[in-house]
């Protein structure tokens, strides 16, 4: 009992194994008290060559020099009041604003979108799912252009298996913001057709801001980054924000 | 009112309070009388089932805690210990189903990370009464949503589970949650007090009046009429505290800061200390003026009793004392140091200056009488129980069973009720729910991935136990250990949870006694031992007892996870369909059984060591990828196991039964519906499994067909039975659904 038995594979190298060049890019996780998946999201980040995850928490006043943030998914305070709502007033917030405002890309995942659009950088608010429960599926989300900091290596039209969970994800916009948006093409990401988990507004899976560097999504691409995981299709979300960084692969330094 | 008629109130008898007064000497105050009665309970102090759990086998190898911590731990391999745990939350879920079934899951993770150890996985175990009743539809939908809205928010994945609906449970409905962590063995911290001098501090929530009679009222005794009279008394749950708990009291065990950790469950602070104690051969004292309070004016012996929930209690050097201050204000978590260990092996309570309580430690933890189970075979030993209602008439035909067992609420698909738990977050799920016969885990802590993995299923047959509990008990193990073979995964440890009625009744005695019997057997032959457990008494309505129903989790491992095994069938060209293992099909106790209103007292003996045999050529098998998929045959038999895998793996299947109707002597319906243990279907490549069947023989090994097609066709002598992968998908996953809308 314990040794891998004779004629298997050898383990996958892991990302933090290699030999890092020193100067590497790194993305930045914020942690709030009641965060569930950033751990997660930092795995991805470490599965993605060239980056590397950093925590940033929530009370700290300074981004520490990352190159991009991830608000994780989770239960931020607990999700009191309503989702997202009390995380946007963090200290470390107002330094993603302004960071976002200068065109650094900002991904928030789930409980990170709706605080995203809590705070303002994102259009549009998060509703209870049409059928009052929680769900979590995998579904298929399609790519509707690459213009945007976290699809830019991605096909149009190109299909991605990721999972949802959550209670609070019927995205919304009023009618006419609706149509703005989709004429500028920020209605990135869409569930397949027949396949939407919580009945938001032209199947919205994620939306992003005018400048295509912040994207908040329902789906979990930290959960679709390995294949015995079920699905390794959110590689190219995270490959393209390491494409997007240029930043240095550690295979090719 | 006599301190006589008080005692009585509180749930002690007149000879246990006068043992009290031997013990203490005297008479007990109001605050001492409160403790002792607690600590004194069925729920706490096992007192009817202590000596029968002696009975099973609890060494190993790889154990690293045996019962008697919050938690049993194994070693897993790789520089992981895997911790786990199940325990019952009945009582309350059954008198407020969403907060009782939230702070179930609340109180099993708090057992889970008293040990140091990450919970990595939530599964739960619930039964539930007749599934057409407004009453059963209540409870399943807000347990369901309770176990959610906790293990959701709180970031731990619920990864599985089983449901299963009979009238015996319609008022006392069963939520057993079972907690499944991972730490560094070396950084296992016990609940031991140590160190006279050293600070008592108390972690996390605000204590109020909530859970106060918790459990020795709603634990220890049968629920009569009026129970929402009771509601009041079952605990509120708040799992942004327990995530902000969890989070601070690993990085306090990490940074070794700690000197014992404990969590408050039932019977509050009262149970807490004197446990830590106990095992510290130490003694407490505490001042419950400085336990920061909900609501203002509570009496002291209500601060020793509250059964407020995400609180901890931990031991601390002085000198360490800021340093773990400061990390508790970083996560938000309140911590006040509320008394100190000392050298007098006493449990003294204090209100400021003043002493409220003055109890020896071993009177509390070790004196509490123990009682002899007067058990007695009942000559019916279904007489307790109402004939299941008949849904099938008797003549039904094999076509129309099969589609009575698919829809079956028994048998269905369990998705309307996992889709509402995230069974992902930690990035460990290597098999969720549906996809194979046991959840799969990666082993990975922190920095730390390993290939290696686990697999955790929990199970449990209450109707079949009561039809015999001997052989129903070592059943449930069996289907345990089948489950985590499906996957290639072999036995580490077991805990369990007894749920049964009043055992002051023989008969209840009895069905505890031969139930105990029969998991030990089964334990023994499968050489898992049991690491830690939970016993659930007076588990009764005013119609009566609910099913005996002893619940088992068990934790396998995998050296290498990547080879996990699937139930579904595979896409390829030439796939055959084989049976592995001793299994004898008998309708005594069946699915099929108890929908056309039947249930006979007794179940097929089975060959525990035969049982085992197979198990572990189906283990090496999946390990060696010899096989495509792997399904062991439960509820529904043979007819529903097949299904199963057609439909996971979207292809049908072509079979013919008549090899295993000859070699187990049956006809045509039994070997479609009949259950028993040692069953398991596998598929893969006919070569490969031609080669396997050569070394499979000696267990038993019967090709019974082939994977293609789009329907699930299977001879069985004259009965034959054919359904199309569209109508078997929709009446399976109707099963539930329909119920849950």
């Amino acid at each position: 009992m314990g040794s891998l038995r004779p004629g298997l594979a050898a383990p996958e190298p892991r990302p933090f194994l290699m030999n890092v060049p020193r100067k590497t890019t790194s993305v930045g996780i914020v942690v709030f008290p009641g965060s569930c998946d950033e751990q997660d999201a930092a795995r991805a980040v470490r599965r993605t060559p060239g980056l590397e995850p950093r925590f940033l928490w929530h009370a700290d006043g300074d981004l520490g020099g990352v190159d991009a943030v991830i608000v994780p998914g989770g239960f931020s305070y607990g999700d009191y009041l309503r989702a997202g709502a009390i995380a946007r007033f963090a200290p470390m917030m107002d330094q993603v604003a302004r960071f976002a405002a200068g065109g650094g890309p900002v991904l928030g995942i789930c409980n990170g979108f709706q605080v995203l659009c809590e705070a303002g950088l994102l259009p549009g608010a998060l509703l209870p799912n049409t059928s009052l429960r929680f769900v979590c599926r995998q579904v298929d989300v399609l790519v509707e252009h690459p213009r945007c900091a976290f699809t830019a290596e991605c096909d149009p039209g190109e299909s991605l298996s990721l999972p949802v969970k959550h209670g609070f994800g019927r995205w919304y916009a009023p009618g006419q913001q609706l149509d703005e948006l989709e004429r500028k093409g920020q209605l990135v990401l869409r569930y397949a057709p027949g396949q939407n988990p919580n009945g938001s507004a032209r199947d919205v899976a994620g939306v992003m801001n005018e400048g295509g560097n912040v994207l908040g999504l329902m789906p979990h691409p930290e959960h679709a980054v390995d294949e015995l995981n079920g699905s390794a299709d959110a590689s190219r979300l995270f490959g393209s924000l390491a494409a997007t960084l240029g930043a240095a692969s550690p295979v090719a330094a | 009112m006599t301190q006589v008629a008080e005692a009585q109130a509180l749930g002690l008898t007149a000879s246990e309070l006068g043992r009290i007064i031997d013990l203490l000497g005297r008479e007990p105050n109001s605050v001492e009388l409160a403790v002792f009665s607690l600590l004194w309970s069925e729920h706490c102090a096992y007192k009817h089932s202590k000596k029968l759990l002696r009975k099973l086998p609890t060494e190993g190898d790889r154990v690293l805690m045996g019962p008697g911590e919050n938690a049993g731990a194994v070693d897993a391999g790789a520089g992981l210990a895997v911790v786990f745990k199940v325990e019952s939350h009945n009582h309350p879920s059954a008198v407020e189903p969403f907060q009782g079934a939230a702070t179930g899951v609340g109180g099993i993770l708090r057992d889970v990370f008293a040990l140091g150890a990450r919970p990595v996985a939530v599964l739960d175990s619930l039964r539930f009464g007749d599934i057409s009743t407004p009453r059963t539809q209540y409870l399943l939908e807000r347990v369901v949503a309770g176990i959610g809205a906790y293990g959701n928010s709180v970031g731990v994945p619920t990864v599985g589970g089983e449901i299963c609906f009979e009238p015996p449970y319609e008022q006392n409905c069963l939520v057993n949650a079972m907690c499944v962590g991972l730490a560094r063995p070396e950084r296992l911290i016990r609940s031991a007090a140590a160190g006279p001098g050293n600070v008592l501090v108390l972690l996390g929530a605000l204590t109020g009046r909530d859970g106060i009679g918790g459990a020795s009222v709603l634990a220890s005794a049968e629920l009569g009429e009026g129970e929402e009279d009771k509601r009041p008394t079952v605990q509120i749950g708040d799992p942004f505290e327990e995530s902000r708990l969890i989070e601070c009291c690993l990085e306090l065990v990490g940074g070794e800061l700690l000197a014992s950790l404990q969590d408050l469950g039932a019977a509050g602070l009262s149970s807490s200390t004197s446990e830590m104690a106990a095992k510290g051969e130490v003694g407490i004292d505490v001042d419950v003026s400085r336990v920061p309070l909900r609501e203002p004016g509570m009496e002291p012996f209500e601060v020793m009793i509250s059964e407020s929930q995400e609180r901890m209690l931990c031991v601390v050097e002085p000198a360490r004392l800021a340093e773990v201050l400061a990390v508790c204000r970083r996560w938000e978590v309140r911590a006040t140091p509320v008394g100190a260990v000392t050298d007098t092996r006493r449990l003294r309570v204090f209100d400021g200056e003043e002493l409220v309580g003055d109890m020896p430690v071993t009177a509390l933890v070790d004196e509490c009488p123990l009682y002899d189970l007067e058990p007695a075979e009942p000559e019916d030993r279904l007489a307790a129980f109402a004939p299941p209602r008949a849904r099938l008439a008797p003549g039904a035909g094999e076509q129309e069973a099969v589609r009575a067992v698919l829809s079956s609420e028994n048998v269905g698909s369990r998705r309307p009720v996992f889709e509402q738990y995230d069974c992902l977050v930690g990035s460990r799920t290597v098999r969720r729910p549906e996809q194979a016969d046991a959840a799969v885990l990666r082993l990975a802590l922190d920095e730390l991935e390993t290939d290696r993995g686990i697999a955790v299923s929990i199970d449990g047959n209450g109707r079949r136990v009561a039809c015999d509990p001997y052989i129903g008990a070592a059943e449930v193990a069996c289907e345990c250990a089948a489950n985590l073979a499906c996957v290639g995964a072999e036995p580490l440890g077991l805990t369990n949870c007894l749920n049964f009625g009043n055992p002051e009744k023989p008969h209840v005695a009895w069905q505890l006694t031969r139930a105990v019997d029969g998991l030990a057997a089964a334990c023994r032959a499968l050489e898992v031992p049991v690491v830690g457990g939970n016993v659930s008494l007076y588990n009764e309505g005013p119609e009566g007892p609910i099913y005996p129903t002893p619940i088992v989790g068990m934790v396998g491992e995998l050296p290498d996870v990547r080879r996990a095994g699937r139930s579904a069938f595979g896409p390829g060209d030439d796939r055959m369909v084989a049976l592995v293992g001793p299994f004898a099909p008998s309708l005594l106790g069946s699915e099929l059984a108890r929908l056309e209103g039947r249930l006979e007292g007794r179940l097929e003996p089975f060959d525990l060591r035969r049982v085992k045999e197979a198990l572990d050529v189906v283990r090496a098998a999946v390990r060696a990828g010899s096989v495509e998929s792997a399904h062991d045959v439960s509820d529904g038999g043979l007819a529903a196991c097949v299904t199963e895998c057609a439909l996971a793996g979207g292809v049908g299947a072509t079979l013919d039964l008549e090899p295993l109707m000859r070699r187990a002597e049956v006809d045509g319906r039994t070997a479609l519906f009949g259950e028993g243990p040692g069953g398991v279907v596998i598929s893969g490549a006919r070569e490969t499994l031609l080669e396997l069947s050569s070394r499979a023989a000696a267990v038993g090994f019967l090709a019974l067909g082939t994977v293609g097609g789009s329907a699930i066709a299977i001879a069985a002598g004259t009965a034959t039975i054919e359904v199309s992968l569209e109508d078997a998908g929709s009446l399976f996953e109707s099963a539930l659904a329909e119920r849950l809308s």
